[in-house]
């Protein structure tokens, strides 16, 4: 086992930990946007994917590394915008009291 | 520039990026803290994506990427970007999860074809120890599974296909079948050879695991499972980091994979079952086809009215409490129960809504829908807060609801539902339900409620009976 793995489980674990502590205690109401901004967070794949896109060599790793590099993208920009759209809309209804 | 900074500070390249990218890893975790509180949630998003910008910026300058590789990530980011985010501003507030169930899947996918991309670059050079073969064939066992799973989640959700589980003779066998021709090409990729074709079939065997996985569970547990694959796609991509060498991956996977296999276990939690039931007992067709309680129910008398009839009711009511479940949201009829209130709300009778934790298409998916309905805040009340109200309440209107108001989750024991929270329905003077048939809820199971003495049954589709229900209380 090289140092350099040992570094990598060092903070895999940690992170772990951190995961499960740094949400204990959420309200149902915010389970859905939590699920989608979490779900943004994921989209970080989005720097593998540029590093295999930027030595892609050959038309098969070229399709490859694009639809990486788009999926991964996506996952990013749609995952924050849409949870964004979910978090507007709690805000929206409070000063509203009554619309009509 | 970037290089002069640093520089200045002392600080060679690597050592710039791993900085930056373990800012961008503190931002992740705040963000993901001020997610999960009602005060700071919208703010938390927007530090997240912050931490996102300054990580792929930071990756930026040792891509050594070629002229092909610098076409392939501009193209590949626009184009991404653009479909990411006009889906996002288009999508209607009753599809968000499974929006949300494809924005998780594409994240699979690109983890799956990164690790299989560094795979085979490696094999080329030579010279790949076990835990990198270990941790590709995770990322693209686990990334194809949530891929593969997240379209049939969407598939159902969207009604692109059924919604009830779908179950054939063997399936389980068929299902175990696929899983050890994975781990068995998993052990020999792992212990005894190297092969790019090998690991592209084990991809496309994960992705039928992935189907046949989802296939059986029902469409109104598919929350919990998109929440499932969340956590899936954060492990694969965690993976990733480290087939790629790459702390900001393996924390940001790792984060997401645990907050939301905990978040998956809150969910269950508040549908009042477990995982392990909601993932294997296809319910929603087992439990309708074994129990013959469908059938004894249909024979019950029950009693059934009017639109005027209930008009007439609600208009003379003193309070009325809404309980508004997953027919409201497939019906999407929240505008329509908010024109209902109001006309109610002229007539001096107080109006409130109860919220089951899980009503909807996933929890505080109703939340959500109502806020968009313009339905004020302090009308919308949590289960634990309306359940002693209902006493007082002259007519609970359940609109497209039903096992959260199903009395045998108190009282039956054998019922799949027992145990699960309710909503105390029953306790209100009438109870009226509207409803399309006698179905029963996504559960299978009859509920006792809808014979008793004092519940009307108003059949129709939601929307189309609150409309008729606010027009005979104008009139009345």
């Amino acid at each position: 086992m090289t140092d350099t793995l040992i570094q990598y489980i060092t903070v895999f674990v940690l992170a772990a930990f951190v995961g499960f502590e740094v949400i204990s205690k959420v309200p149902t109401i915010l389970h859905t946007p939590l699920m989608s901004g979490s779900n943004a967070i994921h989209g970080i794949i989005l720097v593998g994917a540029m590093a295999v896109a930027a030595r892609a060599n050959g038309p098969v790793e070229i399709v490859l590394g694009l639809a990486a590099v788009i999926l991964a993208a996506i996952n990013v920009v749609g995952g924050f915008v849409v949870t964004d759209r979910m978090l507007e809309m709690f805000k929206a209804r409070r000063p509203g009291g009554g619309a009509e | 520039m970037r290089h002069a900074l640093l520089a200045s500070s002392g600080l060679t390249l690597s050592q710039g990026i791993a900085l930056l990218y373990l800012l961008a890893a503190v931002l992740f975790i705040l963000g993901l803290k001020q997610l999960s509180s009602p005060k700071g949630a919208r703010r938390g998003n927007w530090i997240a994506a912050v931490g996102m910008l300054i990580a792929v910026a930071a990756s930026v300058p040792k891509l050594h990427a070629t002229t092909t590789g610098i076409v392939l990530i501009a193209v590949g980011t626009v184009v991404g970007v653009v479909v990411g985010a006009v889906s996002a501003r288009r999508v209607k507030m009753t599809a968000m999860p499974q929006m949300v169930a494809a924005f998780n899947g594409v994240g699979g996918g690109a983890a799956a074809l990164v690790s299989t991309m560094e795979y085979q670059r490696l094999v080329a050079t030579g010279g790949q120890g076990v835990v990198f073969v270990f941790t590709v064939v995770f990322s693209v066992v686990v990334g194809s599974v949530s891929f593969a799973g997240s379209v049939v989640a969407f598939s159902k959700l969207q009604e692109l296909m059924t919604g009830i589980p779908i179950t054939y003779a063997g399936q389980k066998v068929v299902n175990g079948a696929v899983v050890l021709a994975i781990l068995g090409i998993a052990v020999y990729l792992i212990g005894f050879g190297t092969s790019v074709p090998v690991l592209a079939v084990l991809l496309v065997i994960a992705l039928l695991l992935g189907v046949g996985f989802v296939l059986p569970i029902g469409g109104a547990d598919m929350p919990v499972v998109i929440s499932l694959l969340n956590a899936f796609t954060g492990l694969a991509v965690a993976s990733s980091g480290f087939v790629l060498g790459n702390t900001v991956l393996i924390v940001g996977g790792t984060l997401v994979g645990a907050a939301g296999t905990l978040l998956t276990m809150l969910m269950s939690e508040a549908m009042g079952r477990s995982l392990s039931n909601i993932l294997f007992a296809a319910v929603g067709k087992v439990v309708a086809g074994a129990g013959g309680a469908g059938e004894a129910g249909e024979a019950k008398p029950v009693r059934s009215g009017t639109p005027d009839d209930v008009g007439v009711l609600l208009a003379y009511s003193r309070k009325v409490i809404i309980v508004p479940g997953y027919g409201l949201a497939v019906a999407q009829a929240q505008h329509a129960a908010r024109e209902l209130a109001n006309a109610l709300e002229k007539r001096g009778v107080e109006v409130e809504y109860a919220i089951h934790p899980v009503a909807g298409r996933m929890p505080g998916h109703m939340n959500v829908l109502l806020a968009e309905a313009d339905v004020p805040y302090d009308q919308l009340k949590e289960m634990d807060e309306i359940n002693d109200e209902f006493k007082s309440a002259d007519v609970a209107l359940v609109v497209g609801a039903n096992d959260v108001v199903n009395p045998a989750a108190r009282t039956a024991p054998d019922s799949p539902i027992y145990g699960m929270p309710i909503l105390a329905a029953d306790d209100a003077k009438n109870i009226v339900f509207l409803k399309r048939s006698l179905r029963p809820g996504f559960a299978g199971i009859d509920n006792e409620l809808m014979y008793d003495q004092k519940t009307i049954m108003l059949f129709g589709d939601a929307k189309d009976s609150l409309t008729k229900l606010a027009v005979a209380v104008k009139a009345a």
